[in-house]
């Protein structure tokens, strides 16, 4: 069995990932959690986990909102680990759509891993995961039934997504006017692309386009933002542990002298 | 009038240096803290020159009203005609900042907005319409106007500010329209200005009482392209490495070059920061101590995050060089003729930058970034400054494309700080600098 070279915590602000990874980059062990208000004992609590799971690892890499409450060997944005993570596991450059709880991260990645241009959503949760959760939630749609309800959609219903507030309002107007279920949830879901799809608008012909984060696991996502950027999307292997990864890498690199490759 | 006269005078050239003095006293005697840590070079001597000017400026003005012409004009107004006829200029956005680097704006605004103004205006012009409505001010007091000068080349917003202005003290507005420009002025365009140039001193000669003397507004007009070519000078200072200053220092450093444009105080002032900064050059003094990458900054400053934005980025060694925001200051002085004062502030005021096209913008921005030597670049996309923000998008493609240099779109506001998330906007930062790596 290979031993634990490092480990990555990524602690976002709806989810808290963990993973432990060898020499290699591969992962070891994961650990996926809501996140805590607590950041500090919950990465040291998943830490310990892992380090229970796969021996002890010497180096700790944190990123995400609560990276700096985190005691790690080093401590990077998000926007570098999800660069990094995604092109250890893609191996060639692209644009890398991040759609996590509360934040869309647009990255350009270049051939060596680096971050070479970024852009993110502002001041507003519209555009990412929470939207899809707070509205869900609301119609009593679980995620296990997401995709179902969209392939079965006939049409989709159009949705706003200036503001979830006022789209979750927007949806409970549609329901009472009788519009289908299924069509709403598709709308919402294009609603959410279109957003998505403004800012990737950076990705020019012939780039490939990757996606990670928690909405990426859900595939009707992944096939309304395909659909709205006109061209296929690979979804990164384990979507969510993207940046957990980064940042195992990361601080791997710098304990063994090498800058770290995307930051 | 007299007494208010003799007020108004003894409050510039008595009071404001004995107070001035004063507090050089009251330094001295404080105790003297250990330095901090700072990634900073040493202060700049001249900034406490810099404090005695504004702050005697904005004292001498608690006693302008009554004493001589007021005119609060907007900052890209062609201040040189006024001043030979005697008038005390009142900037609203200058001092707007002020209130910014004070963080009351939020305090302003909501008088403001409480009047009906949207939250979508200006934050400048909100600001300065909360202060008329309160009467809150970091300076003591504004002196009431005479005269309203407002000139649409910085943005359009003025002219409705100005209005409400109008209306509130009841007193003349002239605005000075500048036709945008595309490539060059036309003749017709600056045939215009000029003829509402003409009209200005009509009615700035009725409201002063006085006539317009042709040698002293060739001489203002003298030390106002002084002024601006001296300004020009200290900025250019900064293509060294390390630059021996901060961009965020310039944005501070700029006030005499905006409100106290054609006097001989202001260009005494350039005169000696020149010859400081010059002298930090020659000794390899940095406004960083270790300058290690070199950023253009675009847009006002986010005049309530000024500290906290440049520790972040000084902390990793990257320093603002040059921002198209100050440059503007010292392009101007290029096209102004102390031979023909109204025509030649026709044109000079009618090609400031945000009165310009985008193909201007993007010259402007990529001769800085040669010029200065930049690696990377800051757009900073100003919530309340919809002229100076548009086109930004495109910009930073072109800077990235043509010249190589990262380019971070930075979302803010310049003051109002409801508008600025501080955790959102640390992390893009942070990202950015990572990236550099």
């Amino acid at each position: 069995m290979s031993v634990a070279a490092a480990i990555g915590v990524d602690a976002g602000s709806t989810t808290c990932k963990a993973v432990a990874v060898d020499a290699a980059g591969r992962v070891l062990a994961r650990r996926v959690e809501p996140a805590s208000p607590r950041v500090e004992e919950q990465a040291e609590r998943m830490v310990a986990e892992l380090r229970a799971e796969v021996g002890p690892a010497a180096a700790l890499g944190a990123t995400g909102y609560g990276r700096k409450r985190i005691r790690a060997g080093l401590a990077l944005t998000e926007i570098t680990c999800h660069a990094r993570g995604a092109f250890e596991c893609m191996r060639r450059p692209g644009v890398l759509v991040d759609v996590g709880g509360q934040d869309t991260k647009v990255i350009r990645i270049g051939s060596a891993g680096e971050v070479v241009d970024f852009a993110m959503n502002d001041k507003c949760a519209a555009g990412t995961g929470r939207f899809l959760e707070v509205i869900l939630g609301r119609l009593q749609v679980p995620l296990g039934a997401v995709a179902e309800h969209v392939r079965s959609a006939t049409r989709a219903v159009p949705v706003s997504s200036t503001c979830t507030v006022f789209a979750e309002s927007e949806v409970i107007s549609l329901v009472s006017s009788g519009e289908p279920l299924e069509g709403i949830v598709k709308g919402l879901h294009q609603a959410l692309a279109s957003r998505v799809a403004a800012l990737a608008r950076s990705a020019g012909p012939g780039t490939d386009v990757f996606m990670s984060g928690g909405v990426a696991l859900n595939l009707a996502m992944v096939e309304a933002l395909s659909q709205a950027l006109a061209r296929p999307i690979t979804v990164v292997p384990e979507p969510q542990l993207v940046g957990a990864l980064g940042a195992a890498l990361s601080v791997m690199g710098a304990s063994r002298g090498a800058r770290p490759r995307a930051v | 009038m007299i007494l208010r006269r003799a007020q108004y005078e003894a409050a510039g050239r008595v009071a404001a240096p004995f107070l001035a003095t004063l507090e050089a006293w009251q330094r001295r005697l404080r105790p003297r803290r250990a330095p901090r840590e700072t990634p900073f070079g040493p202060p700049l001597e001249s900034t406490r020159k810099l404090k005695e000017l504004m702050t005697a400026h904005y004292y001498q003005g608690r006693y302008a009203d009554g004493a001589v012409p007021v005119a609060w004009v907007t900052s890209g107004f062609p201040v040189e005609i006024l001043r030979p006829l005697g008038f005390h200029g009142v900037y609203p956005e200058n001092h707007a900042a002020l209130c910014g680097v004070r963080r009351i704006v939020p305090e302003l605004s909501d008088a403001a907005e409480g009047d009906g103004y949207s939250r979508d205006l200006c934050s400048y012009a909100r600001t300065d319409l909360g202060c008329v409505a309160t009467g809150k001010t970091p300076v003591g007091r504004l002196p009431r106007p005479d005269l309203l000068a407002c000139c649409t080349n910085i943005c359009q917003t003025v002219l409705y500010w100005y209005r409400a202005l109008a209306a509130h003290f009841g007193v003349p507005l002239v605005l000075v329209d500048t036709p945008y420009v595309y490539g060059e002025a036309k003749p017709h365009h600056v045939s215009y200005v000029r003829a509402q140039l003409e009209e200005l001193v009509a009615v700035a000669e009725e409201i002063s009482g006085r006539r317009m003397d042709p040698d002293a507004l060739a001489e203002v007009t003298r030390k106002a392209k002084e002024g601006s070519e001296l300004w020009g000078e200290c900025l250019a200072t900064a293509t060294n490495r390390p630059a021996p200053w901060t961009g965020f220092d310039g944005f501070f450093h700029i006030a005499p070059i905006v409100t106290l444009r054609g006097t001989d105080a202001c260009n005494a002032y350039y005169r000696q920061l020149r010859d400081e900064l010059r002298d930090r050059v020659s000794r390899g003094i940095g406004g960083l101590r270790d300058e290690r990458h070199r950023l253009l900054w675009d847009n006002l400053p986010i005049w309530f995050a000024v500290r906290e934005v440049s520790t972040l980025l000084a902390s990793r060694g990257f320093n603002f060089v040059c921002t198209s925001y100050t440059n503007a200051w010292a392009e101007a002085g290029s096209r102004v003729d102390p031979a023909d004062p109204l025509g030649s502030a026709g044109v000079a005021y009618t090609h400031v930058i945000l009165n310009q096209d985008l193909r201007h913008r993007q010259e402007t921005l990529a001769r800085l970034a040669r010029d200065y030597h930049v690696d990377g670049a800051v757009l900073h996309s100003d919530r309340s400054c919809k002229p100076y923000s548009i086109g930004q998008v495109d910009l930073k493609e072109r800077l990235a494309a043509d010249l190589g240099v990262r380019v971070l779109l930075l979302e803010a506001d310049h003051n109002d700080p409801r508008a600025w998330a501080s955790e959102q906007g640390d992390n893009r930062i942070t990202a950015f600098m990572e990236s550099f790596a």
